[in-house]
Parts: C-alpha cells; structure tokens; sequence
C-alpha cells in the first residue's frame, strides 16, 4: 500500500515475524526474538518497534518479555507498541504509539544532558502529527513550514515524518508545539506539556476563518511570552491578496453557490473543517456533516454545530449511503466510498479526506492548510457544483450528440453475419475495446474471405493480431 | 565428493527451501475472482478488520460494485466466546439470504477462526439444514497458504458436492472421451480451451467451478480430470481420493509449448493421435515474434508469490531468456511433475542451465542477489516494484498475471504483453535525458 500510494522509493522498514501452523503449535518462541536481531544486523535501526496483530493479540504471547530479551542483544532500542487491536483504530493507534515514543526517548535522555534545556533564542514551534498515508499530509507540512517561516516562527521539529530518534531530544527547544490534526499527535502534545510544559495549539488552520483564529492564537501565546507580536496586518494582507477564497466568496461564481446542498463525511479533521467552510464561507446548506472517527464524537459534534441541519456518526458506509440517496445533494464531500456513491446516483464528489486512492496523493501540489489551502478547497468545492450544473444543462437540451455520431461510423459497411454465439462472446467484451474487437475481428474475416463470423473466428482473430 | 555432488545438482533441478520471509497476497483474496465466476454464489470471509482491510485494499475499485462477498467481522466478544458462534453465523446468513438469495454461501476461514478453533466444518451443515442453502467452507488462511492457494481450498471444498452418477461400480474400462477441467477461468478463456479439446475430438463435461453452483460437473468415479492451473493440488488429491477420479498430470497450458504438452498428454491417455498440434503452435510462436526479439537473451528473477511460477519460467526460458530464480511459496512435486520435467527439458533444448528453484523464498536475501545478479526483469510484488525502479532495475508486477488471460494457444501473446512492457516503457525512457 505505502509504496504504491505514496510512490515510495525506498523499501517500506517493516517486516513480519511469520506466524505459521508451528507457531500455533509450539508457540514463536526464540522467533520473534531471532526476527528482531536479525533485522538489527541487517538494516541497523536506532528502534525497532514490535507490533501486535489481530492474530497475536488473541495467542496472548508475553510480548514483553520478547521485547526485553531482544532489547539484550540489540544495539537498536526495542519497544512494543502498546495497541490492542480490538479495542482502537489506525489512528487512535498512530496517535498512542507515537506518544510512547516520544515519551521513550525523553525518559531515555532525560537525566542526561542530551535533552536540551534552552529554548532557542528566536521563537520555534514543533509540528506534530505529520505521518505517512497521511491526507495531503506532504504537502500540508510544506504549507505550514511557510506559514510559521511568515509568522517569524522557526519550525524545530516535524514529528515523526522524516525525523531521527536522536533529535526528539531537541523536542524541548520548542516554544511551542503546533498540532494541525485533530486525529493523531494530541496525545504526545498534551504530555509535552504536562511533562515539560510546553503549551500547545490544536486549530486546524483549515479555511479563512480558521487560519486566522489559528495566527491569532499563536500571536496570543507568544504575547504572554513576552513576544510583543501583531499579525493583523499579515492576516488582513494574505486573506485579501494571497489567498483568493475570501474575493472569490464575494465573487458572482459563488453568488450561484448559495443555498446548493452538500453533504460532508470523512475523518474528523476534515469532514468538520470543509463543513465550516461550506457553511460559513461559501453560503453553502450542509445537510448533514459526518465522521466515521467515532471516539472523536463529542468534539466533531461542538464543531459543527451550527454549521449544518444534522450531524451523523457512523463507520457503516452503507448507512452513508442511505443518508446521501435521502438527502438528495448538489454534491458530495467525503471519501473515495462517497465518490463512488455518488457516481451511481449522479452526484459529483470532492474528496476531502482517507480513506482514499492513488489519484489523492497527487504529483502536483496541492495543500488542503493554510492560505494556499484554501484557494484548493474553493477550485475543489467550486469544480464538484459547476460540473454538476454542466450535467443538469446537458441533460436539460439532450446531451451531446458526439457519442452517437462515434458509435454509429464502426463497422458501418456491414456485411457479416454473427452467429449467436459470437455475438453473446462479443457482449462479454467490455465496452471501451469491444468496437475495436468488433473491428479488427471483421477484418480478419475479410482479409480470410470468412463471411460468416463465429466465435473460432473470433479468437483466430485476436491470436493473429500483433498490435 | 564435492566434485560430484556439484555434477549432481547441474543435472537436475535444485530445489532450495528459505525462511519463507516473503510478500504474498492473503488467500481470501480468491473470493475476488471467484464470486464473479460463480455468479449465484456469495461469499462470507470470517475474519477480523485485518483481512477486510485487505480485501477492500487489494480489490481496489471492485469493491464499490456492490460485491457478493462480505466480512463476518469477528469483535473482541467473539474471540473470548462470550457470543454464540453458531447465533451469529446464523443470523448473518439468513440476513445474506434474504438480501441476495444465493444459491451457496461459502464460508472463508482465516488465521483468527484457526486459532480460536472455531468449529466451521461443524456448524455448516446444522446452519444449512435450517436455512436450505448449501454452505460450503473453506480455510483459506494465511496460517497455512499464500495466494492462489486460496483459490485451492475452495475448490477443493466444491469438488466434494459435485454429484456422481448412481452406478457405484468404479468403470475402468469407459472410453467415453470426455474430461472434467478443474481451475477457475473467465468464460472466455474456458470457451477457447474447451473448443481446442474438441478439435482433438475430445469433449469436456464440465468445468470445476462452472459458472452457477447449480450447475456442478458430474465426476463419478473413474472419470478422468486435468488441472489448468499449478496451484490446485489439493483439489487434484480431492478429486482422486475422495471422488475417485482419474487424474491426468500434465504441464499447465501457459504458453504456445505448454498448451501443446497439455493437449498432447491429454491425447496420449484418451489414445488419440493429436492432429494439427504442432502446426497450430507453430503458427502461434510466430505472431511472437516482435515481442520476442525484446526478450531474446535477457535475464529475469521471479521473487515468488502466486505458484504459476514454474510454468512462466519454463515459457519465458523457450522464449529465450534467461532465468536466474524461481521463488515459488510451495512446490508440489507430485501434482507439478509433467511441468518440472518441461522446465528440465526446455532448458536442455534450449541450452541453458536448470534455474533454482526456491521454495518458501526470503525476501531481504532475495533483494541481496538481485543486487548481486542484476537481472533484466524481476517479477515481483508491489511493495518491492517501486524501490527496484527507484535502484534502476525493471520489474513486473506478479498479480498481472494471475489477473489476466494468460491460458491457451490465443492468449500467449498477453503473456509477452505484460513480460515486455517494462522493456518497452523503458527503452522509451531511456531516451529522455534524466536518466
């Protein structure tokens, strides 16, 4: 999945500790342990997670033991990442693991002088939350690294994508710690700063609206500092000029947007910022907005609140389903799973959020944070409605006739006759090759003097054919 | 002593058995393309959220057409047995039952139901008779198969409620010349096989699976049967003890020269005199011709996942090239004989020297010799395809080739289709100045 998606260029470091028929029988025994030491020689990590399955979580193996054994003969430090599978999701278990890493290393460099005790002379900030399969995380990160580098803020840390172990021992030097998902880094925030207190802010700079609360919390936090900072004016410059959402609310295009139903759903993150986006800075009538990250119920619920007509948390796509056929939209904004509902009802879908396909980890770039962010949502929202209404027009004067016009030229001089056989063969075929297949097995026939085409003719067709 | 052992092995194949450290496909996936072969059927995966992850992954888009397969998602109550396994497979079922009304559920187990012991094979029969719908299981997990294998059990599982016919008496002396052909193909791909057999003046009863459940072949006992594809032996031993079927063991029909040695061998034991075999393949290698001048003397390691390894290798070696390695997860000696003495044979034809196989390959060792090797072609799983471009060494996806048409005389050329379109995309490349 990750070198696919993400079009990784380097080999994924994970590897299975195989369970097998004689694991069941005898147990895995020194295997875990051997795994890990081998992979300890071979690929020399500074750590090396152990992860329980949904199979080993029920052999009920002491995997901690395991852990402290292998950690014996290993230069790599060796944890066991504290996740039942039963009981949390991916990204409750991202969120968890990497506190525990975290708190691993600082406990590790704690009574050291490795752990930095200064903070850095200019005002610096730790990004948290930044992973692999993320949505549009790449990009985002790239957004964000800019916004802080207009704000005068040094960015000390993204955490954990492309980092080291060692540096999480610089954590400290932070005067801050963004967290810009709701779903995954929380945790290891809020230790941070019960630990070492080192406050945090977690606004989704997602939309207008929220980026500038966002700067102004961050202005507000260096204020009591003692950072006598004032954004306004940055606020004010990038929201008229920069950014182009803000014109383009007050814009005719959006004029037409007004009162358009939508429905949202995603993860939690998402689904309720582009809610508030749609509602608040598009004029948009959100339906019903909804998250499949049901332990984040009650914060999605406050959210949205006054944002739209209903709020619905399920992971049942099915029922998702029934609720877009009931609500009827001008669009959908959800996941790849909406995108495909709405194909089937005739409903355009932006995808706002995982779980997602290839054609989401685009080449181009393409931040859903910050000020570039926002023109993408509103290209994003605007191309799902305008397409949409494109439809309704075509429909309204009879389509295109270009379709027809195509089809009707295809073996027009016909003078074969298909026998039955042959004809339900060529139904088989799928529909964007079958005229080609028709084609190219006609004049096999023609070229072989065969006047009657059958299903033999057809695969003597297709094996004499060299593309 | 050495000296001689070392004659030994060049003689004969090598076989060599790793770590099996390696990627493969879960074998639930099976369910992907059986349930659009059999289309009245409905398949019911009893696993946890890893194996519908999986599925819903590695389906890609198929799993928004509204599939007829699901997930029985085993929750923490059902693996401390504080649900009633047989409640809620029941009630499952009748809900499947009164959505879809299929005419068979079949039951995949996976690695959780093996290791909670979940009584499947027991608890079938007593659902079945109180919703009247067949429900046939399989254990197609991950404990125990890789990929294709899945495909197996399920077969396997099939052939025991096909009916025979009532005469009870073993017939040996029938020379009724017709064939059951077991290995799921798509319709297309079944039409030109069987139309090949009836040209030999050989007829083929029935296909194992057929494309409805009610629709079953009759195997009685004696009746002759043929695998199509490498990876179904525990659906040949099926057949042979439990249906007492007669089994012909011959090369896979991949590739122009497979075919051929399918057909023939199937001629041999029916006593016909094959008519226009070599001709036929003969016309075929020359619409080739183009692709095998791409591949002609290039070398190529298939890192192992899905068993028609063999057979590609022995169809890719007559095709001229060269290979390094055959990892294969399993290797049935018995059932893949006629294609292990081909392989031996085609590689003396052709004069090249035997590959190794590897069985239960090692995935982190197999990347240190391709390293080492640096083959033109590695055959490989997605998660090593990107980071072996990345390090400048070609490679094809391996699921391609259980995804596509690849059986019989008509379908050779999409075989070379996919083994050159690395070459040929790269080749291309290779124009531009960035690399």
């Amino acid at each position: 999945m990750r070198s696919m998606l993400e079009r990784e260029r380097s080999f994924t470091p994970v590897t299975a500790s195989v369970v097998d028929r004689h694991v069941l029988a005898r147990g895995s025994q020194e295997k875990v342990i051997n795994n890990i030491t081998r992979k300890d020689r071979e690929e020399r990590p500074d750590l090396v997670v152990l992860t329980p399955t949904c199979t080993s979580s029920i052999l009920q193996e002491d995997l901690k033991n395991f852990v402290h054994r292998a950690s014996l003969n290993s230069k790599s430090d060796v944890l066991l990442a504290d996740v039942n599978h039963y009981r949390v999701n991916e990204l409750q278990a991202a969120d968890k693991t990497l506190l525990q890493i975290v708190r691993f290393y600082l406990d590790k460099y704690k009574n050291t002088d490795k752990l930095s005790k200064l903070k850095t002379p200019k005002p610096s900030v730790n990004i948290i939350g930044s992973v692999g399969l993320g949505f549009h995380n790449h990009h985002d990160m790239v957004e964000l690294k800019r916004l802080f580098l207009d704000l005068g803020i040094d960015v000390n840390l993204i955490i954990p994508e492309g980092i080291t172990v060692e540096e999480l021992c610089k954590i400290t030097q932070a005067w801050f710690n963004f967290v810009p998902y709701k779903e995954i880094g929380l945790l290891t925030a809020q230790y941070l700063q019960s630990q070492y207190n080192l406050p945090f802010i977690n606004i989704i700079p997602m939309g207008t609206i929220q980026i500038s609360s966002c700067i102004k919390a961050i202005q507000n936090l260096l204020f009591s500092m003692g950072q006598k900072v004032d954004y306004s004016k940055y606020i004010d410059r990038q929201t008229r000029f920069i950014s182009q959402s803000a014109w383009f609310s007050r814009s005719i295009d959006c004029q037409n947007l007004t009162g358009k139903k939508a429905v949202v759903f995603g993860d939690a993150t998402h689904a309720s910022a582009i809610t508030r986006i749609l509602s608040s800075e598009m004029s948009i009538r959100v339906i019903w907005s909804g998250t499949y990250c049901l332990n984040e119920s009650d914060w999605f619920k406050n959210q949205v609140k006054n944002y739209c007509d209903q709020v619905v948390i399920t992971d049942d796509h099915t029922l998702v389903a029934d609720l877009i056929v009931k609500a009827d939209p001008n669009a959908i904004f959800g996941t790849q799973m909406e995108r495909h509902v709405g194909k089937r009802i005739s409903v355009p879908c932006g995808v706002i959020s995982s779980p997602v396909h290839i054609q989401n980890f685009p080449l181009s770039y393409r931040p859903f944070l910050g000020y570039e962010g926002t023109n993408q949502i509103a290209d994003l929202v605007y191309n799902s409605f305008t397409l949409g209404m494109e439809d309704h027009l075509l429909e309204f004067f009879g389509g295109h006739d270009t379709k027809q016009v195509s089809e009707m030229n295809l073996s027009s001089e016909n003078s074969f006759s298909w026998s039955r056989e042959a004809k339900e063969e060529l139904a088989k075929i799928p529909g964007f090759v079958r005229n080609r297949v028709k084609k190219n097995t006609e004049r096999f026939a023609c070229a072989n003097s065969l006047d009657k085409i059958t299903v033999q003719v057809m695969y003597k067709a297709k094996e004499s054919q060299s593309l | 002593m050495a000296l001689t052992k070392s004659i030994e092995i060049k003689d004969d194949l090598a076989f060599e058995c790793e770590t099996g450290n390696y990627h493969t496909f879960c074998p639930i996936s099976c369910v992907s393309w059986l349930y659009q072969k059999i289309e009245d059927s409905f398949f019911l995966v009893i696993g946890t959220k890893t194996c519908g992850y999986f599925l819903q992954n590695a389906m890609g888009v198929m799993i928004f057409a509204e599939p007829r397969y699901a997930m029985a998602e085993l929750e923490e109550g059902d693996i401390s047995a504080q649900l009633n396994d047989y409640e809620e497979l029941k009630r499952l079922c009748l809900q499947i039952k009164k959505d879809r009304n299929p005419s068979v559920i079949f039951w995949i187990g996976t690695c959780t139901t093996e290791i909670i012991k979940m009584d499947l094979e027991g608890l079938a029969p007593k659902i079945e008779a109180e919703i009247s719908i067949p429900i046939v299981v399989a254990r197609a997990n991950g404990l125990d198969y890789a990929f294709t294998q899945g495909e197996d059990t399920v077969l396997s599982a099939l052939a025991q409620r096909c009916r025979g016919k009532n005469s009870g008496l073993i017939n040996l002396i029938d020379r009724t010349m017709s064939i059951v052909i077991f290995g799921s193909l798509p319709n297309t791909v079944t039409n030109q096989i069987t139309l090949e057999l009836e040209q030999q003046g050989i007829s083929v009863s029935g296909w194992l699976p057929s494309n409805n459940y009610t629709s079953l072949p009759i195997i009685s006992p004696g009746d002759y049967v043929v695998g199509i594809n490498p990876f179904l032996s525990r659906t040949a031993t099926t057949l042979m003890r439990r249906r007492k079927a007669r089994l012909i063991v011959a090369p896979f029909p991949i590739g122009p020269d497979g075919t051929r040695a399918w057909i023939e061998k199937i001629c041999e034991v029916f006593e016909v005199e094959p008519k226009g075999l070599f001709q036929r393949e003969k016309d075929v290698w020359s619409t080739l011709d183009d692709y095998i001048a791409l591949i002609k003397g290039k070398s190529v390691f298939f890192m192992g996942d899905n068993l028609l390894e063999i057979s590609l290798a022995r169809f890719l070696i007559r095709c001229g090239m060269i290979v390094y390695e055959i990892g294969i997860p399993y290797m049935d000696k018995r059932y893949q004989k006629a294609e292990l003495d081909l392989l031996k044979s085609t590689c003396s034809e052709m004069n090249v020297m035997l590959p190794k196989i590897v069985e239960k390959p090692d995935n982190y060792n197999q990347l240190d010799r391709i390293k080492d090797l640096k083959p033109d072609l590695v055959i490989t799983g997605m998660s090593y395809a990107n980071p072996l471009e990345a390090r400048g060494i070609n490679t094809k996806w391996s699921v391609e080739f259980t995804f596509s048409s690849i059986h019989g005389f008509s379908n050779a050329r999409d075989i070379l289709e996919l083994v050159t379109r690395p070459l040929r995309r790269n080749s291309s490349i290779s124009k531009m100045s960035f690399s």
